[in-house]
């Protein structure tokens, strides 16, 4: 059995009597890209602060490499060594640029050639050759960003923490970061934990997502299994499955189930038995609006009244009183031919493996 | 009103004329404090790194009472060296009462509170971020400091600049240990308050453009070091 790279034990974090962390056990695999998702204020930055040392846990251990490198100062100096981290509001040093990428390299007393190639080829990862004698505080946000990136890269870590990468940064500086991280990702295998509240980005870079709210790790997985099958209310808020109706099982046929959400009854697929108390979790998206009832496949087709309309986006969200409240999401273009408007009557559907039912705790 | 017309522009011939007696003393004066704020710097730089970069019951006490003392009488600081260092004193035996020596020794009690104070506000006002990255990217304790000072080295230098200005600025300190003896222990302060005292305003007057002088290089060195 291979060991974890980075490993926690049940570790937590007090800032005065608050508790920010609490009872986090995880493992890092050598190699694997995690992103860590949650509500701001839910304790992403604190739990890299702990795993990358630069804070020690109120309580708990935290293991690098096999190593306990919870406390002991030489130790974690040398464990800190083999990682870096880019800081969720990253600043430079008041040099020039290169001379800020090679500070990690001289800090290890390498070799003068070694830390000038180190620094070349960091930049050209970036992009930013032309930069080098630049001073570094002249930068623009997304060119700081990309500097603290090519410093965190030069010192060659086992593993890079990044903390909202491309947080307050404008669409073309972000897909140059994204392009730049799955380059690293893709070609130097190198263990990634990002902090992201950005689901598309923990989505799109990440091989495994851990949710994070209120301190606590909620759950963690593939990113369908996060997004299809949250296993907790708050994770499936979090990520955006919009209805989260509460109901109790009241008629199963084989694994087909009627639940009972306020006298409607909602069919879907799950296990548990007749009288459970459960949650129903429908993505608007999976809901699709019609004016006359046809008859499709899918079981759940419900008559409702608009009770609001708002635009999002490209899309449009409405919102229907259909013995429960749904909410639903449809083109513009949709929206203008189903001509949809406050207190119109329409025929909302799903299907019954669109319902992802969740036992409840109160 | 022509008397003092007269005094001034005798002044000002005796500076251009580097008279060897306003030379003198102006060469006692800045030599004796800009020793005193090298030694206090060597103090205060490490002592400063200390008291910033650990954490221990009481800091913030402790900062208080240095900024407390910033503005140290120096006719007390006088006082407290002189019961030191005279004959009778328990530091008598060095025997340096009224001597550059113990002008220095009380320059450098007079000034450490400030220029210590002034270190540790610079190293505070440089950004945590600055000190987290430092150590996220393998800086032992001492390289952390060592980047946080070339970070702070601005407000560093200003603080050190404020020393250098109250050392050679005060005037009671210098009088009551050194004793304000002609070719020796006689600065650009003593000597305008003697001088002045006796009526010889033309040296007076020299002495006070040239006190006035360094404190104008002074100001600009700070303000060219602010704007940065
Ligand atoms: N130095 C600190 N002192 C006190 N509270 C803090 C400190 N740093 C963070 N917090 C609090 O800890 C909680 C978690 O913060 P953080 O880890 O930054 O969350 P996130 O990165 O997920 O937004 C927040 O409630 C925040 O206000
Ligand atoms: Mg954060």
């Amino acid at each position: 059995m291979s060991m974890a790279l980075i490993e926690t034990v049940n570790i937590t974090q007090k800032y005065g009597k608050q508790d920010i962390i609490k009872n986090i056990s995880l493992k890092v695999d050598q190699g694997e890209v995690l992103a860590l998702i949650g509500p701001t204020g839910a304790g992403k930055t604190t739990l890299l602060r702990l795993l990358d040392l630069l804070e020690t846990p109120a309580s708990g251990r935290i293991y690098f490499d096999g190593m306990e490198v919870t406390a002991g100062k030489h130790l974690r100096l040398q464990a800190r060594r083999r990682m870096s981290f880019v800081l969720q509001k990253p600043v430079v040093f008041n040099m020039s640029v290169s001379d800020n990428i090679a500070c990690g390299l001289k800090w290890r007393k390498e070799k003068e050639a070694t830390v000038s190639q180190r620094v070349n080829s960091a930049l050209e990862l970036v992009g930013m050759t032309g930069y080098a004698n630049r001073n570094a505080r002249t930068l623009s946000g997304g060119e700081t960003q990309l500097v603290a990136i090519a410093r965190a890269l030069a010192i060659a870590p086992e593993v890079l923490f990044l903390d909202e990468p491309t947080a307050n940064l404008d669409p073309v500086s972000t897909a140059r970061i994204e392009e730049v991280l799955a380059h690293i990702i893709g070609e130097q295998k190198t263990t990634v934990v990002m902090a992201t509240h950005d689901m598309s980005q923990g989505q799109r870079l990440a091989g495994r997502i851990g949710v994070i709210i209120n301190g606590e790790l909620l759950q963690t997985g593939s990113p369908n299994d996060i997004f299809s099958t949250p296993q907790n209310t708050r994770v499936a808020e979090l990520v955006g499955i919009g209805n989260i109706l509460g109901g109790v099982i009241a008629s199963r046929d084989n694994e087909l189930v009627g639940i009972d959400v306020g006298g409607s009854i909602i069919q879907a697929i799950s296990e548990h038995g007749i009288g459970a108390e459960v949650h129903a979790l429908i993505r608007p998206e999976d809901v699709t609006l019609a004016l006359h009832k046809d008859a499709s496949s899918a079981r759940n087709t419900f008559e409702g009244s608009i009770t609001r309309i708002f635009p999002v986006g490209a899309l449009v969200r409405v919102e229907l009183a259909c013995g429960f409240p749904l909410l639903t999401v449809v083109t513009r273009r949709s929206a203008r031919d189903l001509n949809l408007a406050v207190g119109n009557r329409v025929y909302a559907t799903f299907k019954a493996t669109a319902v992802h039912v969740l036992k409840r705790w109160n | 009103m022509t008397e003092l017309w007269e005094a001034l522009v005798t002044a000002v011939k005796l500076i251009i004329a580097f008279d060897p007696e306003v030379m003198q003393i102006a060469g006692r004066s800045l030599a004796i404090s800009a020793t005193s704020s090298v030694i206090a710097a060597l103090i205060c730089l490490p002592l400063g790194a200390v008291i910033h970069f650990n954490r221990f019951p009481g800091k913030r006490t402790l900062i208080n009472i240095i900024q407390t003392l910033f503005s140290l009488p120096t006719v007390a600081v006088g006082l407290f060296v002189f019961v030191l260092f005279s004959s009778a004193g328990p530091l008598g035996g060095f025997g340096i009462m009224f001597s550059p020596a113990v002008m220095v020794v009380g320059q450098v009690v007079l000034i450490t509170p400030l220029m210590l104070g002034l270190i540790i506000s610079a190293l505070s006002a440089t950004d945590k971020a600055i000190t987290d990255t430092a150590v996220s990217l393998g800086a032992s304790g001492f390289q952390m400091s060592v980047i946080t000072f070339r970070e702070a080295r601005f407000g560093v230098l200003a603080g050190l600049i404020m020393g250098f200005g109250r050392a050679i600025s005060e005037v009671g300190l210098s009088l009551m240990v050194g004793g304000n003896i002609r070719g020796f222990t006689r600065t650009i302060t003593t000597a305008i308050s003697l001088e002045t005292s006796k009526g010889d305003l033309e040296l007076a007057l020299a002495l006070g453009m040239i006190l006035i002088f360094v404190a104008l290089v002074i100001n600009i060195g700070l303000n060219r070091i602010q704007q940065r």
